[in-house]
This record gives structure tokens, sequence and C-alpha cells, in this order.
């Protein structure tokens, strides 16, 4: 168990910047960057996430068995991603490596 | 020998009242409230797949309606899966033994512990709910679109259920993975743990690891139904997909969640009944971690004619075969195990005996259905049903009973007739067998599942079938009278009626409210039988 305290300007601080990146979400909804479009608001979003995880939920003062649990967390998400994309990425590949369609008979 | 007394005060008898159980912190009256409310849902789940059973004696839908028979089996599976296997060992075994087994006076957070009880029963009752209204007819799977957009049944009070009760499941394994961490008694390192707590501690990883993504899956689900936002049906923009790899990311790790305390139970009771130490301790228990990671990687064999990718299939086709080691590795211990060894025959080796071999047959049948190939012949038939009836009913519940049979003495202070523990055994076991062994062939000869008519030469099968599930289902009655029966009747037990190893042999029976007098100190390897010998009482 963690003894820190942090101090509540700290707590301040992050809940500012987390409002900042709400507004950033928000303002950049209203702009096209195209491609980019997904990658901006999920790379806001990680930030976000980060930012909680590490101060409001004091894991970057906890233990390293605490550290590795919420490690463990994100691996297992990664997994389910990763494994899923196994799928969606080799949609329409043959197994001979061809690029088509998998319906061949109708 | 003389008769042990029973013990004046124990934590059964420490305060009184109804409200004294329903406010109780105290870990084991918890897991008995767990096993009366997790017995009510396996005796409804047994009657909707008594009814299935009937319903299928005859070629003809003459029973029940087709509608009315998608909606048994739907909520048989509802019923059996998360109301009952998945809490049915950890919750009730797990919840009175884990504290004791590592010399605590108490899970590490007691009210969250009765805080998951209730949750389980507000879950439950809206499944209930949903069920008195008139059911659900998704099938277990809620696969869409049809359950979002086609089914009139009530599939949101359903899913609403099963998504509170899976909080329920994520706060049991949170307790026990801090509480194995942080409440050892002096001298219990993780390598002279039992290797049922190893094996909670596994299934405690894939409950809070997995379960969010089930809960998260099913509001989705809620979210398209309820206000047509577009995620799994493709009309709306979705991919129907992503809801099966969704729900078997978790489904199938569930499985484990099944499988997992079971193994951790025969662990205890082969070494115990064989006076051996158990073969390979490290390798039994890394096998347990091992089969709670690669669980959560083969999860899309289920979707093999869904649509995916060849590759995908290929990938996960080989993964699936990978997670069959850690099982298989557990398998030969346990034989290792009890070659040689002096095994007593008690009624709960019994049901151990019945697990080895229905497991194995259904660990083995799964590789069937884990081949590309093969797959597709036997998909959605019948020889999938039988494959994981012998995996959740052959393997977890035989696991369970035998778990309860062995502990009952602990926490009752009481035996039970043992002639009649071993013919429910065998009942169980014969039973068993002449329920689900027909299936593999009826699967294999081209039965889908889910049907409630079917060609008549399938009818012999059928009718064998249904003729083993009566036999089940006296198997499984039996224990409960003569179970209540030794609760005034029974001989008391003493501390330790098997002369088993372990801290919590080393307390009376039944235990006090603070488990133990004064903390223990161990000193001892695990399953030490050959310094133990064969001391009982």
């Amino acid at each position: 168990m963690s003894g820190h305290v942090s101090p509540k300007s700290m707590y301040f601080t992050i809940f500012g910047a987390l409002m900042f990146f709400t507004a950033l979400t928000v303002g950049v909804a209203f702009v096209d960057l195209g491609h980019l479009n997904f990658p901006v608001a999920l790379a806001i979003a990680i930030t976000k996430a980060t930012l909680v995880i590490l101060f409001f939920m004091h894991v970057i003062h906890s233990s390293r068995l605490t550290k590795l649990i919420v490690a463990t967390g994100f691996f297992f998400l990664l997994i389910l991603f990763g494994l899923t994309m196994t799928d969606y990425l080799t949609r329409g590949i043959q197994p001979n490596g061809q690029k088509g369609s998998m319906i061949t008979q109708h | 020998m003389t008769t042990p007394a029973y013990p004046e005060l124990n934590y059964l008898n420490a305060t009184h009242g109804i409200r004294s159980w329903l406010l109780t912190k105290d870990h084991k009256r918890i897991a008995l409230l767990y096993l009366i409310s997790v017995t009510v849902f396996f005796g409804l789940g047994g009657m909707f797949a008594g009814l299935i059973r009937l319903e299928l004696t005859t070629p003809a839908g003459d029973l029940l309606a087709a509608d009315t028979y998608n909606k048994m089996f739907t909520m048989h599976g509802i019923v059996m899966i998360f109301f009952f296997l998945i809490p049915s060992i950890p919750a009730i075994l797990g919840n009175f033994l884990i504290p004791i087994m590592i010399g605590a006076k108490d899970l590490a957070f007691p009210r969250i512990n009765l805080l998951s009880w209730y949750i389980y029963i507000i879950g439950g009752s809206f499944t209930l709910y949903a069920i008195v209204v008139g059911g659900v007819d998704t099938g277990w799977t809620f696969y869409t679109p049809y359950s979002t957009s086609a089914s009139n049944t009530n599939v949101l009070p359903t899913g609403i259920g099963i998504f509170i009760t899976g909080f329920s499941s994520i706060l049991t394994g949170l307790n026990f993975i801090v509480t194995i961490h942080r409440m050892r008694a002096p001298g219990l390192t993780w390598f002279r743990l039992p290797l049922f707590v190893w094996a909670h501690y596994a299934t405690s990883l894939i409950q809070i690891l997995g379960t969010p993504v089930v809960a998260i899956t099913v509001l989705m689900l809620a979210a398209e139904r309820a206000f047509g936002i577009g995620i799994f049906n493709p009309a709306l923009g979705g991919d129907p997909v992503l809801f099966q790899h969704l729900f078997w990311f978790y489904s199938h790790p569930a499985v484990y969640i099944m499988i997992l305390p079971a193994m951790g139970v025969i662990s205890e009771l082969v070494a115990c009944f064989s006076r051996k130490p158990i073969f390979g301790y490290s390798f039994v228990a890394f096998s347990s971690l091992a089969i709670a990671v690669f669980g959560f990687l083969v999860w899309a064999h289920h979707m093999f004619v869904a649509g995916i990718s060849p590759y995908a299939a290929m990938v996960f086709s080989f993964l699936s075969f990978a997670v069959a080691i850690p099982s298989a590795v557990k398998t030969f211990n346990w034989a290792a195990t009890m070659y040689k060894g002096a095994i007593w025959l008690a009624s709960p080796m019994i049901f151990v005996f019945g697990f080895l071999g229905l497991f194995t047959i259904g660990g083995l049948t799964g590789l069937f259905l884990a081949s590309l190939g093969t797959d597709i012949h036997i998909h959605d038939t019948y020889f999938v049903v039988a494959h994981f009836h012998y995996i959740m009913v052959g393997g977890a519940i035989m696991g369970y009973l035998a778990g309860i049979h062995f502990y009952w003495p602990k926490i009752t202070g009481r035996m039970y007739p043992e002639a009649w523990a071993k013919f429910s055994a065998l009942a169980v076991f014969v039973g068993f067998n002449l329920t689900f062994f027909p299936q593999f062939i009826l699967g294999y000869m081209g039965m889908p599942r889910r049907y409630h008519t079917y060609p008549p030469e399938f009818q012999v099968l059928n009718v064998l079938s249904s003729a083993g599930a009566t036999i089940l289902a006296v198997g499984y009655s039996i224990p409960l009278i003569y179970l209540l029966w030794s609760l005034k009747y029974g001989k008391v037990a003493g501390n330790n009626p098997w002369g088993a190893t372990g801290l919590e042999w080393k307390t009376q029976s039944p235990p006090l409210t603070e488990n133990f007098t004064e903390t223990p100190i161990v000193t001892e390897e695990p399953y030490d039988y050959a310094r133990q010998g064969a001391h009982v009482g």
C-alpha cells in the first residue's frame, strides 16, 4: 500500500488537463483531418485515460505489483484487439495468398 | 477410536437470526448463502434441461412449440452458465476454503464479499423476471442481429441480469487475488500453497480480465436493441461478427472459469486419496496460469464457419490445439500421483475418477472441433453439445460434487452416508454417459443442435439420451437429500476425517468464525503425506 499523499493542487491540475483535452476533443470534431480524424481522437482519449490511471488512481506512486496488474489489463486488451485484427485485416485474402473475393462459387 | 465431539462454538451458531446471516461478513456464511442460491438456480436450469430432453424423446415437436423450445434451451444455458457453473466452485468452495487454506481470518474485503452475493441475487432476479414474463429465445450466446433487431422476447432484462451478475464474479475474483497476495500465514510461501488456491488465483485473473468485456458487449447489444445505435446489425452499419469476437473473448475463457476451480478440487483430492504428494506440483500450479492466459487466445474457434478469414481461422486453430497442453499436463500429473499410491476409494474419490474420465473425453473431442476441416462437418451439431457437456457437466459439476463431498465434513462438521454418496457418484457417471455419449454419434450423423424436431432415424439415440437424463437427475437429487439429512443425523466428523494435509484440516469442523484460535505458522511442504501418514480423526 502506497503511503504517498498527493497535494490537492495535483488533483486540480489533472482535472484542468482533462477538461482541456475534453474541449480539444470537441474542437477537433469540427475540423476534418481526413485519415487523421480517428487517430487524433483516439490519441486524446488515451492521454486522458493515462492521466486518470496514473494520478487519480495513484498508480504512479503504487508498488511494482500494482503497476504489473495494470499493465496486465492493457496486455489483455492488446490480445483482444490484436487477435481480432488477424480476422479483420486478412479478410478477402485466399489461402493461396491471392487477394480477391472469398466467394468463388454461387 | 473415540467419537469426536461436535464443537460447541462455531461459525454456524456464533450468532443467530436471519439478520445475522443476511448481514454477515463471515466468508463461510457467505459461501453458504451462495450454496443455497446456486442450488436453486441449478434446480431451475435442470428443469429446463428436463423439458428439452422430454421434447426430444419423439421426432415430432409434440410437447413444446418451436418458440417455446427455443426459450427452453436458451434459459437452460443462461441459468446454468451464468448462475450455476460460473459461481459454483469459486463462490461456494473458494469462498469457504481460501481464507482457511492460507491461514487467514477472512477474505481481504469481507463487505465486498457480501456485496458480491447481493449483486448476484439482483442480477439473478432480473433474469428470473425475464423468465417469468415470457423468457428469451436467442440462445445463451445472444447472437446479433437476431438478438438486437428480430427477437421479440425479453432480451433486455436478461442482458441486464447478466451484466449485473458479472460484477459479482469480478468482485469475487478481485477479493481472491488480494487475499492470496496479502493474507497468507507466516511460512506459507507461494510454492507451499494448496493447488486449489493456485487454481482459484488463475480463475480470478480470468474473472477480472474477461468479465468486463462481456459486460460491455451486453451493454452495446442493449444500446443497439433499445436505441437503434448501429454496432452489430449490418442494416445499421454494424458488424455481427464483431459481436461474436467480443462475446467469445469472454465466453471461451468462461469455460476455464468453470473448469479451473474443479481442477483445483481434483488436485487436492487426488493427493489425499492416493496418500502421496502431488506429482509435479509446480507444473500443476503453472499449468493453471497457462490455461488462464492461453484460454484468452482461442476464442474464434467458435467462429470458424461465421465468415472469419482463413488466416485468422488457422491462427485460432493452432492456438486451440496449444491450450490442450496445460490441461494434459494436469491430467498426466494426476495419473502419476495415483501411480503406486495407496488409493482409498472414498466417495469423493469416486467423483474424481468420474471427472478424470469425462473431462478427458471432453477435452479430446475439443481437438476435433479445433481442426478446421472437421469443424465444418460437426459445427452446430449435437457433437458440440456433447463435447461441452463433457467439459462443463462431466468435468466442472463432477469436480463440484467431489469438492462438496470432500469438504462437507469441514463445512458442517458432520459426515453423510458413504454408501449413498458412492451410489450417487455411480448414478451420475452412468446417467451422464448415457445422456451425452449418444449425442456425439447424433452430431456426427448430422443432427443439428437447437431444433425441436428431427428425422425418425435419430429417435433411438435420442431416447437413450433422455433415459440417461432421468438417471442423471436421480444422481443429482440423492445428494440433496442425504446432505440435508446429515445436518441433523450425520455422524460427527472431527477435524480431519480424511486424514488430509493442509491448514483447513487443522482447525475444528465446523470452524470458528475466526477460523483459527491463533495464526498458524506453516513449516511443512504441501501434500506431505509421507510425514502425515494416514492419520484420520
